[in-house]
C-alpha cells in the first residue's frame, strides 16, 4: 500500500464517516430523548425504513426533496406516537411494542414502497467541501449533506435542552423517577408520548437521509440494521446527546471501512470489513455491558436498567 | 411569588379537617377523621402500619378525595382535588421515599419544582438567587451536586428546603428522620420547631418514635383502625403507646412479648468469624475496608451505622451476592462459601434488608417463597426431585399463621403482600429450622409498626436463646442498644468500635456513627 492509497483511504473513511454516520446520529438522537423520558423504542428500525420510503415518494411526486424529509419526519412522528400510545395501556412491554412497530414500520414500507423501487427521485443537494483539493474522486468522496449539519447542530441543541430548558429538565425527571415526576404534578405518560413521537420523527429523517442522499434511492434492503445498531450507540454514548454523534461517527468509520479498502483495490476481507459495525456493536455491548457503571447513567424508569 | 420567601410576612396556615371518612371497597380506611392544627404548632400524628395515617394525609394532599368531611384551611373551607391545588394553597409533603430526582442536581430539582418555572432557565441569575433564598434557612445543602450523591440527611433537608423553596407553609412530614441519624434528627426537627415557634410554617409530622413526639411535638393524634382514638398534649409515652396498640393503661404489651435473656456459657470459638472482608460497591469504590468480627454462639453482635457505610455489601457479601476481593467468612470453624448447600449444611440463615428485592421471588407464591430453603428435601419432595406441591402449601399456611403473615392466601405471590407481611413471610423461612447456627439480620423492623417490631425482635432474642450466633445490622440505634450483647460499629466500610453492652453509652455510639458520616 502506496502513501497515496494510505491518504485516499483515511479520506474515504472520514467522508464515509460523516455519510454513513448521519442517520445513526437521527436515530440516535432520536432514541436518546425517548429513552431519556423513561421509555425504549426498539421500533426505530421500522421507522428509519417507513421513513427512506416516505421521504422518497415525497421527493418524487412534489419534486422538492426538502418536503419529502417533511414527510419522513411526520411518518416518524406518527409511528412514535403510535408507540407511546400503545405503551400508555396498563401492563403493556414497551421493549415487546417496540420490536411489534419495527416489523410493523419495515413491512409498511415494503407494502407501500413497491411501485418507488423503479425510478429516480431529485436527491438532496450537497454541499461540495472538497473542491479545492483538485481530484475530483476525492471531492466527490467529501460532498457533505446539510442534513449531517443539522444533525450536528441537533446533537448540541438537544444537549443544552436538557440542562437550560424546563422541557429538558421535564423530560429528564419523567425518565429518572415517574413518582417524584408525578408529585411534581407532570403528566409522565404524556411527555413519554411525546418524547417518543419526537424521537421517531428524528429516526424518520435518518431514513430520508438514507433514500435521498446516501445511498439516494429506494429499496427494500436499504437500512442494514442501522436502527437497531444506533440503540446499542445511546447506551455507548450514556445517554448523552454529544456522545451520540461521537459514537455515530465511529460507528460510521467502521462501516466505511470495507468499501474505503475496496476502492483502493483491496478486496480480500471485503465481507469481513463491512462487519466491521456489527463486530464493534458486539463489542460495545460487550464492553459497557459488564460493567455496572454504564446502568449508573442510564434513566432510572428505564425497563432494560431497572 | 417566586420572591415570596424573601419577605418576612409568610405565616403558617391553620389546618381543620372535620369528620374525614374513606372507604376503599369494603375496607373503611378512616372513619370520622377530625384533626386541628392552628397556625405555628408543631402537631404529631401516631398510629401503627394501616391505622389510617398516610390515608388522612392523602386525602389532605388531594391524592385521594375523601367521601365525607371537609378541609378547613385558616378557617376556610379548601376543596382540595390533587396535590398541585394543596401546593397551590401552601400545603406541602415530604414523604417517606425521596421525591427529589437523584439525577438532577439540586438546584435544577428546586427549579423544575416550581410551577412558574421557566421555558428557558438562567442558569446565572436562578444560582444568585437560590443563593439568597438559602442566606435565610437555617441549614444549608450543596445545591451543585447530583442528589444522588448526596447523604441521606441532605437529601432530607434539601426536601424541606424544597416546600420552604415553594413557600409551602403547612408541612406535612411522613417519617422524616427514618433515614437520619439520631444527631441529624434532632437538629433538623430542632429548626423546624424553632421555626414553628416563630410562626412561619405549621407541621404535622407521622412518626413512630416516641422520644421525637417527646422532645419535639405541640400535640398528638393518635390514629387506630381508620379512627381518632386519642388526641391532646402532654401524654406520657406509655400512654400514647397504649392507645396506639388498642389497650388500657396497666398491661404492659412490649416488654410482655420480649422472652427473658438467658445468659449462655459461650463457647471458645466464635460461631461466625468474619476475617479481613474486602468488597468494592457497584461504582468500583471500595464498600468494605477490611471487616473483621467475630460472633460467639448465643451472642448478639449488633452492627450500628449510619445508611451507606457498607452494612449492605456486607449483608450481600455474606449471602453470596457480591464477590469478596479479600478475606474470609468461617463459619463453626471451617471456611464458607455461599451456596445453597454450605448454608444449609452450616445452618446459616439471613434476612437482608428490603426482603421483597433481596430474598423473595415477588411473582412466586408465598408458600414458595417459604420453602425455598427446603423445597427438596423430605418432606417436601420426594428424592429431592419430586416436589410436594401439597406438603409445600400446607407447610406454608403452618408458618403463615405461626408467624402471624396476614395474606389471602398461601397461593397469591408475595409482591401482594404488604411490608410487614413479607418481611414476616421471610423471617418464618429463615427462623422455622430447628437448628439455626448463625443468623444475619438487616434492618429487620425498618418501617414496622411497633407491635410487629416488638414480635420480630422477640424472634430474634428467642434464637440466640437457643443458642445461634446473631449478628443485627440496623440503622437504628435504639434497636441495636436494645437487643445486643456486643455492639459494633462500622463507618466507611471498617469497624471502628466494639464493646460488650454493660460498657456502651449512647453518647459514644453516637459519636462513632457520626464521625462515619463526617466524611
Amino acid at each position: 500500500m502506496t502513501g497515496a492509497d494510505l491518504f485516499t483511504v483515511l479520506v474515504a473513511i472520514v467522508a464515509g464517516a460523516i455519510r454513513v454516520s448521519t442517520p445513526f446520529l437521527f436515530v440516535s438522537l432520536g432514541e436518546c430523548l425517548t429513552e431519556k423520558s423513561g421509555r425504549v423504542n426498539l421500533g426505530l428500525e421500522g421507522t428509519l425504513v417507513l421513513g427512506a420510503m416516505v421521504a422518497f415518494a415525497g421527493s418524487y411526486h412534489s419534486g422538492n426533496p426538502w418536503l419529502g424529509v417533511a414527510a419522513a419526519a411526520a411518518a416518524g412522528f406518527v409511528l412514535g406516537a403510535l408507540h407511546g400510545a400503545i405503551c400508555r395501556l396498563p401492563r403493556v412491554n414497551d421493549v415487546a411494542i417496540g420490536i411489534a412497530m419495527m416489523s410493523f414500520g419495515t413491512g409498511l414500507a415494503v407494502f407501500l414502497g413497491k411501485p418507488y423501487i423503479q425510478p429516480t427521485a431529485p436527491r438532496l443537494p450537497s454541499l461540495p467541501i472538497g473542491d479545492w483539493l483538485g481530484m475530483p474522486s476525492l471531492a466527490l468522496a467529501l460532498d457533505l449533506s446539510p442534513l449531517f449539519l443539522v444533525g450536528v447542530a441537533l446533537a448540541f441543541l438537544l444537549d443544552w435542552a436538557f440542562r437550560n430548558t424546563r422541557a429538558g429538565l421535564v423530560v429528564r425527571v419523567t425518565g429518572d423517577d415517574a413518582a417524584a415526576a408525578r408529585a411534581l404534578g407532570i403528566a409522565v405518560d404524556r411527555v413519554r408520548l411525546v418524547a417518543t413521537a419526537l424521537g421517531g420523527a428524528s429516526a424518520g429523517v435518518g431514513g430520508a437521509f438514507l433514500s435521498l442522499f446516501y445511498p439516494g434511492s429506494w429499496n427494500e434492503g436499504l437500512s442494514s440494521g442501522q436502527g437497531l445498531m444506533a440503540v446499542a450507540l445511546v447506551i455507548f454514548a450514556r445517554w448523552q446527546p454529544r456522545r451520540c454523534l461521537v459514537a455515530s461517527l465511529l460507528f460510521g468509520a467502521a462501516g466505511a471501512l470495507g468499501p474505503a479498502l475496496q476502492s483502493i483495490g483491496v478486496t480480500t476481507g471485503y465481507y469481513f470489513f463491512n462487519a466491521a459495525p456489527y463486530v464493534l456493536t458486539l463489542l460495545v455491548m460487550a464492553g459497557t455491558g459488564s460493567a455496572r457503571r454504564a446502568a449508573r447513567h442510564a434513566p432510572g424508569e428505564l425497563s432494560i436498567t431497572r | 411569588m417566586r420572591e415570596a420567601f424573601t419577605t418576612s410576612a409568610a405565616k403558617g396556615a391553620a389546618l381543620e379537617a372535620i369528620g374525614l371518612s374513606k372507604r376503599f371497597g369494603a375496607f373503611q380506611a378512616l372513619d370520622r377523621v377530625s384533626l386541628k392544627v392552628p397556625a405555628g404548632e408543631f402537631h404529631a400524628l401516631l398510629g401503627e402500619n394501616g391505622a389510617g395515617k398516610s390515608t388522612l394525609v392523602k386525602c389532605l394532599m388531594g391524592f385521594h378525595r375523601a367521601d365525607e368531611g371537609e378541609v378547613l384551611l385558616d378557617g376556610r373551607e379548601a376543596r382540595i382535588r390533587n396535590p398541585r391545588e394543596a401546593q397551590a394553597l401552601g400545603l406541602g409533603m415530604v414523604y417517606q421515599h425521596f421525591t427529589l430526582v437523584p439525577s438532577l442536581t439540586g438546584a435544577e430539582n428546586l427549579v423544575i419544582a416550581r410551577r412558574d418555572a421557566p421555558a428557558v432557565i438562567d442558569w446565572t441569575a436562578e444560582r444568585r438567587r437560590l443563593g439568597a433564598f438559602l442566606e435565610r434557612m437555617p441549614f444549608r445543602v450543596p445545591l451543585d451536586r447530583e442528589v444522588g450523591a448526596l447523604s441521606a440527611g441532605e437529601r432530607q433537608k434539601l426536601e424541606i428546603l424544597k416546600l420552604l423553596y415553594l413557600d409551602q407553609r403547612f408541612m406535612i412530614l411522613d417519617e422524616p428522620t427514618s433515614v437520619l441519624t439520631p444527631a441529624e434528627a434532632d437538629e433538623m426537627l430542632g429548626h423546624l420547631k424553632a421555626m414553628a415557634e416563630r410562626g412561619e410554617i405549621t407541621v404535622l409530622m407521622i412518626t413512630h418514635k416516641f422520644r421525637e413526639v417527646m422532645a419535639f411535638a405541640d400535640a398528638v393524634t393518635i390514629l387506630r383502625h381508620g379512627r381518632v382514638v386519642g388526641a391532646g398534649r402532654g401524654l406520657t409515652t406509655r400512654e400514647m403507646a397504649m392507645m396506639m396498640v388498642g389497650e388500657s393503661p396497666g398491661t404492659d404489651r412490649g416488654k410482655a412479648a420480649q422472652p427473658p435473656r438467658r445468659e449462655k456459657p459461650r463457647s471458645h470459638e466464635p460461631s461466625l468469624e468474619l476475617a479481613g472482608l474486602f468488597a468494592e460497591d457497584e461504582d468500583g469504590r471500595p464498600a468494605l475496608r477490611g471487616v473483621s468480627l467475630k460472633v460467639g454462639a448465643g451472642e448478639i453482635v449488633g452492627l450500628a451505622g449510619i445508611s451507606g457505610n457498607g452494612q449492605n455489601a456486607l449483608v450481600e457479601a455474606c449471602c453470596g451476592q457480591r464477590p469478596l476481593l479479600a478475606g474470609q467468612i468461617f463459619v463453626n470453624g471451617h471456611d464458607f462459601m455461599p451456596t445453597r448447600r454450605s448454608f444449609d449444611e452450616a445452618g446459616m440463615f439471613v434476612v437482608p434488608e428490603e426482603p421483597l428485592r433481596n430474598a423473595a421471588v415477588s411473582g412466586m407464591s408465598v408458600a414458595d417463597n417459604i420453602a425455598f430453603r427446603r423445597f427438596d428435601k423430605p418432606p417436601l419432595s420426594w428424592r429431592g426431585w419430586w416436589l410436594d406441591l401439597r406438603a409445600i402449601g400446607a407447610t406454608g399456611r403452618e408458618l403463615m399463621a405461626r408467624f402471624r403473615v396476614a395474606g389471602p392466601s398461601p397461593d397469591a405471590p408475595i409482591g401482594t403482600l404488604s411490608g410487614g407481611n413479607v418481611q414476616r413471610a421471610v423471617l418464618a423461612r429463615e427462623l422455622s429450622s430447628e437448628r439455626i447456627s448463625v443468623l444475619i439480620v438487616a434492618n429487620p423492623c425498618f418501617g414496622l409498626d411497633f407491635a410487629s417490631a416488638a414480635e420480630i425482635r422477640a424472634r430474634i432474642v428467642a434464637a440466640r436463646n437457643d443458642g445461634a450466633a446473631v449478628l443485627l445490622i440496623s440503622e437504628d440505634l435504639d434497636e441495636v442498644l436494645e437487643l445486643a450483647d456486643t455492639v459494633a460499629v462500622i463507618a466507611r466500610g471498617r469497624i471502628t468500635y466494639k464493646a460488650p453492652i454493660a460498657e456502651v453509652d449512647r453518647g459514644t455510639v453516637g459519636i462513632r456513627l457520626a464521625d462515619g458520616a463526617e466524611e
